[in-house]
């Protein structure tokens, strides 16, 4: 054997592959998953709470800069680690799964709630008044007229950040998520051969690679125009 | 004035933290009378405008527009605006939507009308500042006099009893200015309630019924244009004239 066919055996073995190539397509689908639940309940709870925001209630203000500074300050791993580990003392016991969801979807609310807010109040104040002088109320001025604008200001951070986030998915195996990363790992000790690993790795680019290619998209599109 | 004024406003204060903008303001307007505000700059004029729709809420008086009184709890102050037509100096379009959208949005929001029927007060609004041909464009692909247009009738599509003009030519270059003048002319000859402040004084002499001077927070004098500008009683007002006819 070649140096070039032992490295071909060890990493990319086509039998052990073949073998775990189930499990890591089960992990791709808990991963997608996890991805959707994270990004639709963290960018909804962000947009929520930007909008709670915009009310300026002073100590609701408080409280919400209170946890968004929270969730964006601890690592990502310690907030899934205290939720698996921590809470079942409080006499709840989330799963791997929903840990790993939640503890995501908190961490992508805080950090999309400060997207949201700085495009909220980077929309000129004219806008506003002008608004509420031709009778529009509060709400319907800040649906109709600030949003649009701010939401397209909020785009390209949002979408790396969305990512970014996303990835974190990968954190689950240390709660037995089985999730792609967790799938293949397993895999590599059964089968004492990194192969499972780059299959692992061939799956989040299949994921990943369309969503960051179509965030470029993005960017170039809303991309604010004068 | 023997009528019942349209805008009545009574010693109007305003207070911006220390700062005391409005020292007891008193301005009553009649039905079809354009009064013009002049003043120098930080005097007020903006704020007092400002006052009149509850933009800002003054810190004591009163003020009664078309028999609303605009600072009762009570009132339904998105309703009450709609009567209360206003012109910013910076436009202040909507750039995320065509100049129909942005004269159609209140119109359905607010006034409760359909799209087919809000797209129709819509267009014949934009026919009258002489923009039906760009309804579909959005403000970024108009000049500024246009976008000012289209701002005016954004608000006249909602038939206003009262209009104010905060500055409304001060952003434009000066060639555009005469356009969004012409409007106000129009819009004066169809016996619109006006206040405007603007520091174009050609426009004051010939379409302006009266001439207000504001000074630190007060209205020093009025009177007819000819009065204010030619024969004015005040020092204040005599230097203000002087300063902005050198100009
Ligand atoms: N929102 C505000 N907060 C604090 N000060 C203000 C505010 N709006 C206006 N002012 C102050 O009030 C004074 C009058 O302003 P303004 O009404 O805009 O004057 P004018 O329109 O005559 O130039 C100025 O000193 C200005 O700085
Ligand atoms: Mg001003």
């Amino acid at each position: 054997m070649t140096n070039f066919e032992r490295f071909l055996d060890t990493f990319f073995n086509g039998k052990v592959m073949l073998k775990y190539l189930p499990d890591i397509l089960s992990g791709m689908v808990v991963t997608i998953e996890l991805a959707v639940l994270i990004v639709l309940s963290g960018l909804a709870a962000g947009l929520s709470l930007a909008l709670i925001r915009s009310l300026a209630i002073r100590p609701l203000n408080w409280l919400i800069i209170f946890i968004v500074d929270l969730f964006r300050s601890l690592p990502p791993l310690v907030i899934i680690v205290l939720m698996y580990f921590g809470l079942p003392y409080a006499e709840v016991s989330p799963s791997g799964f929903v840990s790993t969801w939640l503890s995501l979807a908190f961490v992508l609310m805080a950090f999309s709630e400060e997207i949201f807010w700085a495009g909220i109040t980077s929309v000129h104040k004219g806008q506003w008044e002008a608004a509420r002088s031709t009778g529009l109320s509060f709400g319907q001025t800040l649906m109709n007229v600030v949003l649009p604008q701010a939401l397209r200001l909020t785009i390209p951070p949002l979408t790396n950040r969305t990512i970014a986030i996303t990835k974190g998915t990968a954190l689950g195996t240390v709660v037995a998520v089985t999730e792609i990363l967790g799938e293949a790992s397993s895999a590599v000790s059964n089968s004492y051969n990194p192969s499972p690993l780059m299959m692992g790795a061939a799956a989040y680019l299949v994921l990943f690679l369309p969503v960051v290619v179509l965030a470029r998209r993005l960017e170039t599109k809303f991309a604010w125009k004068k | 004035m023997t009528q019942q004024p349209i805008v009545d406003a009574r010693a109007i204060h305003k207070h911006f933290g220390a700062l005391h903008v409005l020292k007891g303001v008193d301005l009553k307007v009649a039905e079809r009378e354009l009064v013009f505000v002049i003043g120098p700059s930080g005097s007020g004029k903006s704020t007092l405008l400002r006052c009149l729709n509850r933009l800002e809420e003054p810190s004591s008086g009163s003020i009664v527009v078309d028999g609303i009184d605009m600072l009762d709890a009570r009132t339904d102050i998105n309703h009450a605006r709609q009567r209360i037509g206003m012109v910013f100096q910076s436009f202040n379009l909507y750039p995320h939507m065509t100049a129909l959208g942005n004269v159609t949005l209140a119109l359905r929001k607010v006034a409760g009308k359909s799209r087919v029927e809000a797209d129709r007060l819509g267009q014949a609004a934009l026919e009258r500042v002489g923009l039906a041909d760009r309804a579909g464009h959005t403000p970024g692909q108009l000049s500024g006099g246009q976008q000012q247009r289209v701002a005016i009738a954004r608000s006249i599509a909602l038939e206003p009893r009262v209009m104010l003009f905060d500055e409304p030519t001060s952003a434009l270059d000066p060639e555009l200015v005469g356009s969004v003048l012409e409007v106000m002319r129009s819009l004066r000859e169809s016996g619109m309630t006006m206040i405007v402040v603007s520091h174009e004084m050609g426009f004051a002499r010939n379409a302006a019924d009266r001439v207000v001077f504001m000074d630190d927070g007060l209205i020093v004098e009025q009177g007819p244009p000819a009065a204010i500008f030619e024969n004015p009683t005040h020092e204040r007002t005599r230097a203000f004239i002087g300063q902005i006819q050198r100009h």
